[in-house]
Formats: structure tokens, C-alpha cells, sequence
């Protein structure tokens, strides 16, 4: 496989090497760019939150985001399953590609597309349901309703979320009941039900104390390898526990764009190295 | 600012606060108060022998044997006082011309004021109202109409600059030295005998019709007339409110047009609700022609145009304040935007929506203005289902401003009204409780 001539012109590197350290690299289907993207600009109205943005993400590893606040690392995470439309004047600019299919293009179905690239967000946000009606929502959604197959699933999705022993006892009590930890699993496992390709967690662990945000980050090493990962992070000691490469947003732009390992320990921008450093936050 | 002047200021506050809603409940007292002591007098008070016997007539209600004997105890009161009235009669056709036509009109009024307490003397005509078939059949009127028979209300116009003046003269002083003069003790003394007043309780006034304009029965077709009315103004007005609601919140852009709906619905909100009533009947009858004339389905109508802007109002808050992030998380797993909202926006904005529309349906049931016009008749025949579409309605509001301002005897019958008032304000009341308890369980079902 060679390079393509963009993603060498691009100031990062070969997209087919994904910045990954060595003993990463052996995951199946690995190397291959899950979405790209090529000078793609994000407005709210006059306002640039994104501004030309080129980068490869590869296909089931875990690639972090960081940024100080207002950079728009969250509203470049969000382009990527168009949940960007429901605000009013938000418009994009150049193309980011999903799986060879281009996000905004006029003909993509929004709908088939979040079905693929699921998302988690910052505060927990089950619906007002009992656990196995939220867990069966996405499936129920897309046509599901044989009750033993939605079982198999809910149990299938709830383990996968390290879930399953705490609450197979109460599934049809209220998802509200639980604490916020277990409402976070829950929606990853509400993610995971419609079987998604990509999952995109916006600071997912921010809304939550210290053991909940460790069980969140076993489970993302547990969906490693399985999943293309996308962590928008405050928290440069989870991006660099949890991440193979990570993208450092500022005012808007992309400013590096490398293997965690190298990032972290070696940036090759000024402003990486103050921000990791917290010169500046 | 001192300490001391702070906490004296949140003193003086509190104290306010405390008054203001003092206040109010004692507002609320001196409202409800009058309304359900009054308004329980139409279905708990002293019924007399002649209720049951009005009861058992018309209504085909109560115990046969126990009124037989009562009417025969009665009867042998009653009895004796129409033999002095046929003795006096006789007395009477032996005085001279003079003293005879002195006498009459003053017998005629003993004559009417007994036919008020006891019902249609023995030689009378059989009566056309039911009014007159029966005496009086509430204690506390007899004891009213008992004081008539024995005073006579005279005027004094003696002194021409002051506003004439009545006082009350014994009849019995007039009939002295006649035989007539021993029937008013007998009438005072034995009026339990001729009356057998008893504790009633008479729930038909919430399940009978009315015979005779209200003067007997119950207001059972204006509390269905009421329910028929507010339930299908309901109909049209809920499921459109709701979705209008939905538009706004969902679908509509920002932008002159929306704002310009948006102002047109409040401005709707602030119609006065005659102005809908004679809408009503320009629009849905002499236009559309839903039906010949009044009828439920008009009034209805007309109902629903009025609640619709509350509804919508109610609909869209309760929209707006589910969380954004139900509505992510369901866009999120690939649900459509309709899908999103039936299944996740708007069962939690149910509770929100559901206050909205009951606090609506209890302003349909109470308001009169928009049912003039369009639905509301004073007396008419019972109704059922099937006649809503053509048929007008006797409604409780509508019946209340009847009977408190048109009823040629509404004096008479101030309990009905009274009983009608309460009737409402148990059916509006009802009706925000089950409110309160629906949005309270489904509150409770979501919150977990």
C-alpha cells in the first residue's frame, strides 16, 4: 500500500502509519483511515469553529482529542455523525469522509448514518425508561421486535458495558435510579446495541467522580480493538492512558496530530508542548 | 445596610408573604363557603311528605307502603282544614252582598297561600305545571310560605315624601269573628302532621332530570351537557394543540412568519370568549352549517377554538423543558426526527401537556359566553350520544346564569342554582385532581 499524495503533503504524516506504536498495530483492520478529513471547516454562522482541518482517523483504535475549551475539538467530534445539524446556521466546508462516503454529501442519510456512528455524551442521558427499554431503543428502531432476540441483545450490549452483573437483577426499573456511573455505561451499552462502527465520546467521563471514570476507562480499553474510538478528554492523563494517537486542537485548528507515545512525550509543535506542559489551559 | 435593619426587613417580608396568602385563604373561604353550604342544601335538606309523593309520582321512586301511610296521616290533618275552609265558604254565601265581596279577596289569598304550603285544594282543577300539582316539598320553603298564610304584608303610603313602607298584619285579625279565624293555630299547630318533614337525602338531584323548569328533579342533563361539551371541545382542540405545538417547537424556523404565528396565538389567548361564542355562530353554523341551529357539535367547536391557544401554549413549555439531551441521545442511535418524537419527547413532555389540557377542559366546562350561541338551551329535551351532532344541550354554566337572572320563578328555586354552582365547581375540581394525580404518577414513572 503507498501513501496517497495528500495524506504525505498533509503536515502529518502517512495516514497507512497512524502514528501507532508497534505492539499497537496488530489489531485487525488497523492502518486503514475509518474518516478522514481534507480542509473540512465547520461555521456557526460568520464564526469559524473549525478551521480546515486535514487528518486520517484510523479504524479501531482510540484516537484522543484535546484542546483547551472553545477550541472546537467537541464541534469537530460532532460533525462526524451531523449531530452539528440540529443547530441552527451551522454549515461545513470541505469534505469528511466516512468509510469512503462523504458525510455531507447531498444524498448521505443522516439517519443511516448515526446508526453506524454512535456517540456518547457528556452528561449521562438515558431516556426516562426502564434499563431494558433504553438498551432496546436503537434495536427496537430498526425494526427489532422478536423479545427474545431484543434479550439477547440487551444482555449482549449490558456485558459489553461491564454492566450486565449489576443490573441484570432490575432491568425493568427506571435507568434514572441509577448512579451516574452506571447511566454513563448504560449509554455506552445503549450505543453498542445498534452495533455501530465508530463511537464518538464526547468527554464522557467529565460528569463523573474518579471510580466511575476508571470503570469508563477499562471499559474503553475493553472496546478497543473492536471499535474505531473517538474521545474528545479535558484530561490529559486519561488521553494519554487510553489513546493510541491523539489530535490537539487550538482555536479552531488542528495543531498536531501524532501517536499518543510521541505526542506526549515528544511534540513536535510549541503550543503541544506548553499545553501538555500546562503553560496554558 | 446594618444587620439589625436586614434581618427586621426579611422579617417584615416573611410577615407579608405570610399575610398575602393568609389573605387569600380566607378569600377562598368566604368564596366556597356560601357556595357548598348552599349548594349541599340541594341534595341534603327536610324533604315534607310532599316530595315523596312528588317522588313517587314523577320519579316512580320510594317506598309505597311507608307513603301510604304517611299521605293517609296527612291526609287526616288536611282534612280538617279544608272542612273549615268549606264551612267558611258556607258562612260566607249567607252574608250580605257587602260584607261578602269585603271578605273575598282576602279568602282568595288564604286559598292561594295554602295551595303554596299543601298543593291544589280539594275542588280545584287538576293543574298543568307540575309546579302546582304538588305543596311545598322542602321544609325550609314551607316554613316561608306557612308565615304568608298567617301574615299579611301591608303598605303604608301614608307619608308621601318617604319610600313607602310594609309591615306584616295577622290574617286571623281580619277573620274575626268568623269560623275562618280557628284555621290559622290549627294550620300553625299541626303543620308537621300536614307536612311530615323528614332528613332527606336526594341524590336524583345529581341523576334525574328536571321536571317543570327546575322546580323538581335534578340537573343530570346539564352536568351531561357540561362533560359533552368540554370532552368534545377536547377532542378537536387537544390532538390539534399538540401538534401545532410540536410544529412550532420542532420544526419551524426562526423567522417572520413563525414569530407572526406565534404573536397570532397569544393574541387568540386574549379574545374575550363572547367574541368566540358569536364567531360560533356566524362561522360554524350559519357558514358551515355543522347543524340546523344550536348543538353540542357547534358548541363544541366553538369551545375548542377558544382552549386551542392555552393548549398549544401549555404544549410547546412542556416541549421546550424536555432536556436536549434526550433528544441527542435519540438522534444519536439513528431515530428519525419523527421517530425521536413520539417515542422520547413526547412522553416526557406528557405530564406538562396533560396540565395544559386539563386546565383547559376545566375552562370549557365553565365558560358561558362561547355556549350562548352555539349550544346552550335553558330547557330542552334529554339528550343522549347520538344527538350531538344536532341537538342543543342544557349546560351548567348556561343553566346557572338562567336561573340566576331569566327564571321567570328563580327565587323560588335558589337551591337548584346553588346546587348547579356546586355541581360545576365539583366537576372542575374533579377534573384538576385527576390532573394533579395523572402528571404526579407520570412524573413518578419517569423520574424512576
Amino acid at each position: 500500500m503507498t501513501p496517497s499524495p495528500e495524506a504525505t503533503s498533509s503536515p502529518n504524516r502517512s495516514a497507512r502509519e497512524f502514528y501507532l506504536p508497534p505492539e499497537r498495530r496488530k489489531v485487525e483492520g488497523g492502518g486503514v483511515p475509518h474518516v478522514s478529513a481534507k480542509n473540512f471547516s465547520i461555521y456557526y454562522g460568520e464564526f469559524e469553529a473549525v478551521k480546515k482541518v486535514s487528518a486520517d482517523i484510523p479504524a479501531k483504535y482510540v484516537t484522543a482529542i484535546i484542546g483547551p475549551s472553545g477550541c472546537g475539538k467537541s464541534t469537530f467530534l460532532r460533525s462526524i455523525n451531523r449531530m452539528n445539524d440540529l443547530l441552527p446556521n451551522c454549515h461545513t466546508t470541505g469534505s469528511l469522509m466516512f468509510d469512503g462516503q462523504d458525510v455531507y454529501g447531498k444524498f448521505t442519510d443522516e439517519v443511516l448514518l448515526r446508526k453506524k456512528i454512535g456517540m456518547v455524551f457528556q452528561k449521562p442521558n438515558p431516556f426516562p425508561k426502564s434499563i431494558f427499554d433504553n438498551i432496546a431503543y436503537g434495536p427496537r428502531l430498526h425494526g427489532i421486535r422478536d423479545k427474545k432476540t431484543l434479550d439477547g441483545i440487551v444482555e449482549k450490549s449490558l456485558r459489553k458495558a461491564a454492566l450486565w452483573d449489576e443490573v441484570c437483577d432490575r432491568l425493568d426499573k427506571n435507568a434514572l435510579g441509577m448512579s451516574g456511573g452506571q447511566q454513563q455505561r448504560l449509554c455506552f451499552a445503549r450505543t453498542l446495541a445498534v452495533e455501530p462502527e465508530i463511537l464518538l465520546l464526547d468527554e464522557p467521563t467529565s460528569a463523573l467522580d474518579p471510580k466511575a471514570t476508571a470503570k469508563i476507562e477499562d471499559l474503553i480499553q475493553e472496546l478497543r480493538g473492536s471499535y474505531t474510538i473517538m474521545i474528545v478528554t479535558h484530561n490529559m492523563q486519561q488521553a494519554s492512558r487510553i489513546s493510541d494517537s491523539t489530535m490537539f486542537f487550538y482555536e479552531g485548528r488542528l495543531v498536531e496530530h501524532a501517536s499518543t507515545a510521541q505526542l506526549f512525550t515528544n511534540p513536535k509543535d510549541q503550543m503541544t508542548e506548553d499545553y501538555i506542559t500546562g503553560r496554558f489551559s | 445596610m446594618q444587620l439589625g435593619t436586614r434581618k427586621l426587613l426579611d422579617r417584615a417580608f416573611t410577615a407579608l408573604g405570610f399575610g398575602s396568602i393568609a389573605m387569600m385563604g380566607l378569600m377562598l373561604l368566604v368564596v366556597l363557603v356560601p357556595i357548598v353550604g348552599n349548594g349541599i342544601g340541594a341534595i341534603v335538606f327536610r324533604g315534607t311528605v310532599e316530595h315523596r309523593r312528588m317522588l313517587y309520582n314523577e320519579f316512580h321512586r320510594g317506598d309505597a307502603g311507608r307513603l301510604k301511610l304517611e299521605l293517609a296521616e296527612s291526609d287526616a290533618a288536611r282534612s280538617e282544614v279544608y272542612g273549615m275552609l268549606d264551612r267558611f265558604e258556607a258562612e260566607m254565601a249567607g252574608m250580605d252582598a257587602v260584607r261578602r265581596e269585603e271578605y273575598r279577596p282576602k279568602y282568595e289569598q288564604v286559598q292561594g297561600a295554602l295551595r303554596a304550603l299543601l298543593g291544589p285544594l280539594p275542588h280545584d282543577e287538576a293543574p298543568a305545571l307540575a309546579r302546582l300539582k304538588y305543596g311545598q316539598t322542602r321544609w325550609d320553603k314551607a316554613e316561608e310560605r306557612l308565615h304568608d298564610l298567617l301574615f299579611e304584608k301591608v303598605w303604608d303610603y301614608s307619608n308621601p315624601d318617604e319610600m313607602a313602607k310594609s309591615y306584616e298584619v295577622s290574617r286571623s285579625a281580619a277573620f274575626k269573628g268568623t269560623s275562618l279565624v280557628k284555621l290559622f293555630p290549627y294550620v300553625e299547630n299541626n303543620i308537621d302532621r300536614l307536612l311530615q318533614p323528614r332528613w332527606t337525602l336526594y341524590w336524583g338531584f345529581i341523576t334525574d332530570s328536571s321536571i317543570d323548569a327546575h322546580f323538581f328533579g335534578g340537573v343530570w342533563p346539564e352536568i351531561q351537557g357540561t362533560l359533552f361539551l368540554a370532552l368534545g371541545a377536547m377532542l378537536f382542540a387537544f390532538p390539534l394543540g399538540v401538534i401545532a405545538a410540536v410544529y412550532f417547537t420542532e420544526y419551524a424556523r426562526d423567522g417572520f412568519l413563525t414569530s407572526l404565528l406565534r404573536s397570532a396565538n397569544s393574541t387568540l389567548a386574549g379574545v374575550p370568549s363572547i367574541v368566540f361564542g358569536l364567531f360560533g355562530l356566524t362561522f360554524f353554523i350559519n357558514t358551515l352549517k355543522v347543524s340546523e341551529s344550536k348543538s353540542v357539535l357547534a358548541g363544541s367547536l366553538t369551545l375548542a377554538l377558544m382552549i386551542l391557544p392555552t393548549i398549544i401554549r401549555s404544549a410547546e413549555e412542556a416541549i421546550l423543558a424536555v432536556p436536549k439531551t434526550y433528544k441527542e441521545a435519540s438522534l444519536g442511535l439513528g431515530a428519525t426526527k419523527w421517530h425521536t418524537i413520539i417515542t422520547v419527547i413526547l412522553p416526557a413532555a406528557l405530564p406538562g401537556i396533560l396540565t395544559g389540557g386539563v386546565i383547559s377542559l376545566g375552562r370549557a366546562a365553565g365558560e358561558t359566553a362561547p355556549i350562548i350561541f352555539t349550544a346552550a338551551v335553558s330547557v330542552g329535551s334529554d339528550i343522549g350520544l347520538a344527538d350531538v351532532f344536532s341537538s342543543p344541550t342544557q349546560a351548567l354554566s348556561w343553566n346557572i346564569y338562567n336561573l340566576a337572572s331569566e327564571h321567570e320563578a328563580a327565587a323560588e328555586i335558589r337551591h337548584v342554582q346553588y346546587g348547579m354552582v356546586l355541581a360545576l365547581i365539583s366537576i372542575v375540581m374533579l377534573l384538576n385532581m385527576t390532573a394533579i394525580i395523572l402528571r404526579a404518577r407520570i412524573s413518578k414513572k419517569l423520574k424512576g
